[in-house]
């Protein structure tokens, strides 16, 4: 049996990865133009491509960088709202749909990188579990704090508030865009297919090239032994901020993608449920295994839709937990482990390993 | 560690899950099926009319989804018995959640649905109010209060009263009965619906020169003690408070008031129906109580009694007000379907065009359980006369 280097090795399983997402791509694009894709499918492609995105971002966090983030939720809603505003009140300026969509995720990147980066400053210099708890408070905090929140747009620029809509004070023409725990109800959809395809070969491209570079084995090599790692001088604040922020960043854009998905959006959808669903797809694609998190995110936001079709009613969410449960007792358990690496081993011979990019 | 997260994980969202489920009921299941093969039968000269509808099964709001689905059962029950032109109703889940509310939407349009019945919630319905105005499909909704719910889109319609209309309306009521001259409004700022009123209240009852001693908030999740906000309001004199909320938390403001010896005059919207009917509920705290609702479950009138025992028979609860805007949905539909001329076999868009003439010409109304002589306008909110009731003796008296 051939035996590869590590880097060339890397090299193949990284291009599997984007071959998976770039094939699929383009098999939906022609089903698509044959008209065999039904709406329920059409209409989930472009949250499933923010999932993805999400897990991938999150599974740099958790998976590589070995902290909890329990409020990935709250940079997506971050992302979500300020690319709202800055799509809707540009939409005199930039006419383009195409551009404007660019710009808000650019935006909500940008504000989620900075917000990922303001909580990360002080918490990533502790060790322990400390993430964990203030993402969880941050998550809830951005939530609470876009409950209250109005905002409006005349031609004096952004107004904000967060009394009421009356306090806004808007002038002629103007109007409010968001309106506190209404959320946004007037959204204009820009988001596409092509668009969340395109963010996700983004994040792959960022994350996988993030970790396998030299900042990505120190942030690792943190993972794996904290001392160990220091011992040889790496910085620890510095690189684990660099996966923290990272994450949040596409976390943003992933969060501008989603809403612009939608003609509303409230700030109750990012609350703790969607944090832990996309913790739930990390786990079970795989700590640290970014294919695993895009099947993972991809088959469990479309397996509660698939259910509908079998007219279970109110027991669908209950059977979708329980798949859920099975799955991940057959993907964690050791004997079930060593019947796929078998069977992968009878089929493909020479790619001999274990994991994804890890 | 990975191990024990994933069971970690796994147990957290069954948990969730199971609690969320706490609110189907079995009987729901038989009849659906047993509408299902009425309509089939019965089916053969004027075709089956295809209505999808969409709501909370599981979930926080499932009680509201569950009662939208249930009363509209019982009236397709009825209307299919008659013979004439069928109805067959496929209620989907959305768990009050816009994102799902969209797949709901976009698995029945899948199947050919011709008439959407819902969103339960605002949220959810405010998301697939935009698909449907899109794909031209006519869309009416029980309970989805929200003004902008039907903003700009014609083929949007309510059964309900909107949150602002339900506000202004609750603080003319005040003023020309002269029930008090200083109010203090309580409401959940993380909610629309109660936000939608509150807002609505206030700015009435300021024009009407009330005086508004206080406005108190509380957020969505933390709703468990009020006795800041009650202070404030016993603090500034109040001889009304206000409070646009759901009953599970009315329920504890009126036990703490009581503890605390304040007793104004609490008066609340029509997410206050249900109160009496509450677990665990000490009925005397609700005395005097003043609320506003379309619906009376105690009434003795014929049709309204009708419906009860009949939901009773099927469900084994008594029907809340979203279980009769849920009937009377399906009877708007109906009739206006008749008087259209609609068949099953129209596709959705013209089938849209037709209800959206029929709904805004001005010889059509319905009456229903939620009130008598329903009319609505182009903007799709419907008018029909408020009733507010007073709480006296553990029932309602119409006042």
């Amino acid at each position: 049996m051939k035996q590869l280097t590590p880097s060339r090795k890397k090299l193949v399983n990284n291009s599997i990865t984007y071959g998976i997402v770039i094939i699929a791509y383009i098999i939906i694009q022609i089903l698509n133009a044959g008209g065999m894709i039904s709406p329920a499918i059409q209409g989930q492609l472009v949250p499933i491509c923010a999932y993805i995105t999400m897990a991938i971002s999150l599974n740099l966090v958790v998976g590589f960088s070995g902290e909890l983030s329990l409020g990935h939720a709250g940079f997506m809603s971050v992302g979500a709202f300020s690319g709202v505003v800055v799509s809707l009140s540009l939409q005199q300026a930039i006419p383009s749909g195409p551009v404007r969509l660019a710009v808000a995720m650019l935006v909500g990147a940008v504000l989620a990188g900075l917000a990922g980066f303001i909580v990360g400053v002080p918490v990533l210099r502790l060790q322990g579990d400390y993430l964990a708890i203030v993402t969880l408070a941050f998550g809830e905090i951005i939530k609470n704090i876009i409950n209250i929140l109005y905002v409006g747009v005349d031609e004096n620029g952004l107004r904000f508030s967060i009394a009421n809509e009356m306090a806004l004070g808007l002038g002629e023409g103007g109007r409010a865009i968001l309106k506190g725990p209404m959320g946004v109800t007037t959204n204009v959809k820009l988001s596409s297919f092509t668009a969340g395809f395109i963010l996700v070969l983004i994040a792959l491209t960022v994350v996988l090239n993030l970790v396998n570079s030299r900042a990505g084995r120190a942030v690792m090599a943190l993972r794996d032994n904290r001392i160990a790692a220091e011992s040889v001088g790496i910085q620890v604040t510095k690189y684990k901020l660099m996966a923290f922020v990272t994450s949040a960043v596409l976390a943003g854009a992933a969060g501008a993608l989603y809403a612009m998905n939608y003609s509303s959006i409230a700030a109750k959808k990012f609350d703790f449920n969607t944090s832990i669903l996309v913790l739930v797809f990390v786990v079970l694609g795989g700590l640290g295994n970014i294919r695993g998190s895009i099947v993972a995110a991809a088959f469990l936001t479309v397996l509660p839709e698939f259910l509908r079709k079998l007219n279970l009613d109110q027991y669908r969410m209950l059977v979708y937990a329980i798949v859920l449960i099975l799955v991940m007792l057959a993907t964690n358990n050791e004997s079930s482990r060593i019947f796929f690496s078998s069977l992968r081993q009878k089929l493909f011979g020479s790619f001999k390993r274990k994991g994804g990019a890890r | 560690m990975k191990k024990y997260l994933a069971m970690l994980l796994a147990g957290a969202m069954c948990v969730s899950l199971l609690a969320g489920c706490g609110g189907g009921d079995k009987p729901a299941d038989k009849s659906a099926a047993s509408s299902n093969a009425a309509s089939s039968s019965a089916s053969a000269e004027a075709g089956v009319l295809k209505i999808g509808g969409i709501g909370p099964l599981t979930g926080g709001a499932a009680v509201y989804g569950v009662a939208t689905k249930q009363g509209a059962e019982i009236a397709v029950q009825e209307i299919n018995a008659k013979g004439g032109l069928q109805l067959a109703l496929d209620f989907q889940d959305d768990e009050a959640d816009p994102e799902k509310g969209v797949n709901a939407y976009n698995k029945l349009k899948g199947d050919g649905m011709q008439v959407v019945y819902g969103c339960t919630t605002t949220g959810s319905c405010l998301a697939v109010a935009a698909e449907t105005f899109n794909d031209r499909i006519f869309q009416l909704t029980p309970s989805a209060s929200s003004a902008d719910v039907t903003a700009g889109k014609d083929n949007v319609f309510q059964i309900c009263f909107t949150d602002p209309g339900q506000g202004m309306t609750a603080a003319n009521y005040v003023t020309e009965n002269k029930l008090a001259t200083k109010v203090a409004v309580l409401y959940n700022n993380g909610d629309a619906y109660s936000t939608g009123i509150a807002q609505a209240f206030i700015a009435q009852a300021k024009a009407n020169g009330l005086d508004v001693v206080t406005e108190q908030t509380f957020p969505d999740d933390t709703n468990t003690d009020f006795t800041v906000q009650l202070n404030a309001a016993k603090d500034g004199g109040a001889e009304l408070v206000f409070m646009p909320i759901y009953y599970t938390p009315a329920s504890l403001v009126l036990n703490q008031a009581k503890s605390m010896n304040y007793a104004p005059i609490f008066f609340g919207g029509d997410g206050m129906d249900g109160i009496l009917e509450m677990e665990g509920f000490d009925k005397s705290l609700a005395e005097g109580l003043m609320l506003m609702t379309p619906f009376n479950a105690a009434s003795t009138e014929e049709r309204t009694a009708n419906f009860v025992k009949q939901y009773v028979d099927a469900y084994g609860t008594t029907p809340n007000q979203f279980a009769a805007d849920g009937y009377d949905c399906m009877y708007a539909i109906y009739e206006a379907c008749l008087k259209a001329g609609v068949t099953a076999d129209m596709s959705a868009q013209d089938i849209c065009e037709q209800l959206i003439a029929t709904f805004t010409a001005s010889d059509f109304s319905v009456d229903g359980l939620t009130g008598s002589g329903m009319t609505w306008g182009t903007n799709g909110e419907v008018s029909k006369a408020p009733l507010v009731f007073q709480v006296e003796n553990g029932g309602y008296t119409a006042r």
